[in-house]
């Protein structure tokens, strides 16, 4: 569930206009509010957010894309698809809460769900390794991958995780190996596969779950090669120079449809998806439509084939 | 001669402070012996005392592996665009200038076919003196490329890693790049041809994660590091002294994550004897390539 507001910096004076008219209200108590004052604060809240929204560095959309209050895979999975049932473990080592997954219905079809889960308060954050999955979360997604392929049902994949971890049970057990081998595994997967940055894309641990036929963003997430404070810190040899890196790398939904990475911009409600989800589910899934009735319309041979392609195509040089 | 060998000989085992006269000797890394150059050249670049592999380039590597004369080059002019004009405290485009100058390459990869003790085989090797040997469009493709001449003319597939990972300069299109490789070599195995992965000393990041770990058979030289995260993230994230031996080819032995340890010396009669026992029973006349 999403509880509570935060506020970032940069929205600031969105948050005082907000308290304004709460306080507006509290002082009617149970008397007929002054319905102009009231309007006129909410429409000033609403421009206000729309301004800072329509002009966002990429260092801000960054933030907006790590916000703790923005809807999280599990959220889409319930709110997007029914009868969600979660199905756990890599049959091998153990069940890594960084990853969920499982079957669910989309429009009343079967379906096969995958997604990075972040958790919202301390403990959760902790139990979920703040979206970090180990080379078992891999190996769980690898094994609904291959369930969805043996029963033919699309599988939807949700990207939210700042990486694969950095530790030394990932390392020995494997992170590069892991996520190598869905990488191999989703180019050729027969069955039709849509991914979905949610939140945040962060590099290979991102993109183990995202060899798709359709690659969808919503607005205010990014992907990049590197998270912009590693780029930093590398290139820069100074973390602090993250703002910079964010820019330079491109990591927003715009730059990466320009670039031809992904196929389509998913709206976000004004303020970011957090602030009304439920638009955010609507948009999705309006989208999730077209691109399941579409993807239908291809033999397996042609939607490998054009997987394939599509991958193939990705790359800037002069030959 | 044998006056400045006891003497740096002396100075060099406790290590530091040793000057080293550049073109004609060298210093081991690992024993800090200084060596004769000819003599660790002649010895495929490892060291003759304790057998440490030094880093080489990929023309050499080529050079070990191929039978003399049989090398023929891939797609040596596709070039790198700085299409993002990336700048950190460098230009990209003058980080590209220099590691050209250097390397005399375009970028960080040769490709091509040749023969190993006889069987053909579509081979790339990594240049780590290229901006670390990092994958880019170009590394990217040519690596594609190869696996696909391979399948083509239904021979085996050989990748020499050295590299740091993908090339944060081409951003997201070098995380792409993973996938792209990774999905040329699904075709590859459709195809029932080999893929021999050979872990160099490094070989790390998003390459680890993708066309490294994939092969059929997968060997690494000995004290290679090899690994996804790099061992200064992975202390600085968990607050901790990593454990000896950490994320080198002998660890990942130990692990179950790599098939074997191949000194370079007996590199190319292993490859060869892999690919003869897993590739097509025929071999295969000249490769034919529609670019």
């Amino acid at each position: 569930m999403i509880t509570g507001r935060h506020w970032l910096e940069f929205e600031k004076g969105v948050e005082a206009l907000e308290k304004k008219a709460e306080e507006l209200k509290a002082s009617d108590k149970g008397g007929s509010p002054a319905p102009e004052e009231t309007a006129r604060l909410e429409r000033k809240t609403r421009n206000l957010l729309k301004d800072i929204y329509s002009k966002l560095t990429p260092a801000q959309i960054t933030l907006v894309a790590r916000h703790q209050d923005r809807p999280y895979t599990l959220d889409y999975l319930h709110h997007v698809f029914d009868e969600f049932i979660e199905l756990h473990g890599d049959r091998a080592f153990k069940d890594d809460h960084a990853i969920v997954g499982g079957l669910a219905r989309f429009e009343g079809e079967p379906v096969v769900v995958i997604g990075h889960q972040k958790g919202r308060n301390v403990k959760d954050k902790v139990r979920r390794n703040f979206g970090m999955p180990h080379p078992e979360g891999y190996r769980k997604a690898l094994r609904l991958l291959d369930m969805a392929e043996r029963f033919g049902r699309p599988v939807f994949t949700f990207i939210d995780t700042p990486g694969a971890y950095p530790g030394i049970g990932a390392e020995e057990r494997g992170q590069g190996t892991a996520i190598a081998k869905n990488l191999l595994r989703m180019s050729n997967l027969k069955t039709p596969v849509i991914a979905t940055v949610i939140g945040e894309g962060g590099s290979g641990g991102a993109l183990a779950i995202g060899v798709a036929d359709k690659v969808f963003m919503m607005e205010f997430a990014t992907y990049s090669v590197i998270s912009p404070e590693g780029c930093a810190a590398i290139l820069w040899k100074d973390a602090g120079k993250a703002g910079l890196a964010a820019k330079a790398l491109k990591v927003g939904s715009d730059d990466l449809l320009r670039l031809g990475i992904i196929d389509k911009i998913i709206k976000e409600p004004v303020g970011g998806a957090h602030r009304e989800p439920e638009t955010a589910y609507k948009n999705l899934k309006t989208a999730f439509s077209s691109a399941v009735k579409e993807l239908k319309t291809l033999s397996v041979a042609d939607l490998v084939d054009k997987r394939y392609r599509k991958f193939r195509a990705i790359g800037v040089f002069i030959d | 001669m044998i006056w400045l060998k006891k003497e740096m000989l002396k100075n060099g085992s406790d290590g530091k402070n040793v000057k080293v006269p550049k073109g004609l000797w060298v210093k081991c890394e690992q024993c800090g012996g200084i060596i004769f150059k000819k003599e660790v050249e002649n010895n495929l670049d490892v060291c003759p005392k304790c057998g440490f592999h030094f880093r080489i380039r990929a023309a050499s590597r080529l050079a070990i592996i191929l039978d003399e004369g049989t090398f023929k080059e891939f797609d040596a002019d596709v070039e790198p665009v700085d299409f993002l004009e990336f700048k950190d405290l460098k230009r990209y485009k003058d980080r590209l200038k220099a590691s050209q100058k250097e390397t005399g390459l375009k970028d960080a990869i040769i490709t091509g076919e040749g023969l190993i003790n006889g069987i053909r085989a579509c081979i790339g090797a990594f240049e780590f003196s290229f901006m670390g040997g990092s994958m880019g469009s170009v590394v990217g493709e040519k690596i594609t490329r190869m696996i696909e001449t391979a399948r083509e003319n239904v021979c085996g597939a050989v990748i020499f890693s050295a590299s740091g990972g993908a090339r944060m300069q081409e951003s997201i299109i070098s995380l792409m790049q993973m996938a792209k490789t990774s999905a040329a070599l699904a075709r590859l195995r459709s195809a029932g041809l080999p893929y021999v992965s050979v872990l160099t000393d490094p070989t790390m990041g998003g390459v680890t994660a993708s066309i490294a770990m994939l092969g059929d058979v997968i060997m690494a030289e000995p004290k290679a590091l090899i690994g996804f995260a790099g061992p200064r993230v992975i202390s600085e994230t968990i607050r901790q002294k990593l454990p000896d031996g950490f994320q080198r080819a002998e660890y990942l032995l130990e692990h179950g994550m790599l098939d074997m340890i191949v000194e370079r010396k007996q590199m190319k009669d292993t490859i060869s004897k892999l690919l003869s026992m897993l590739g097509p029973s025929t071999k295969a006349g000249n490769i034919s390539r529609a670019r």
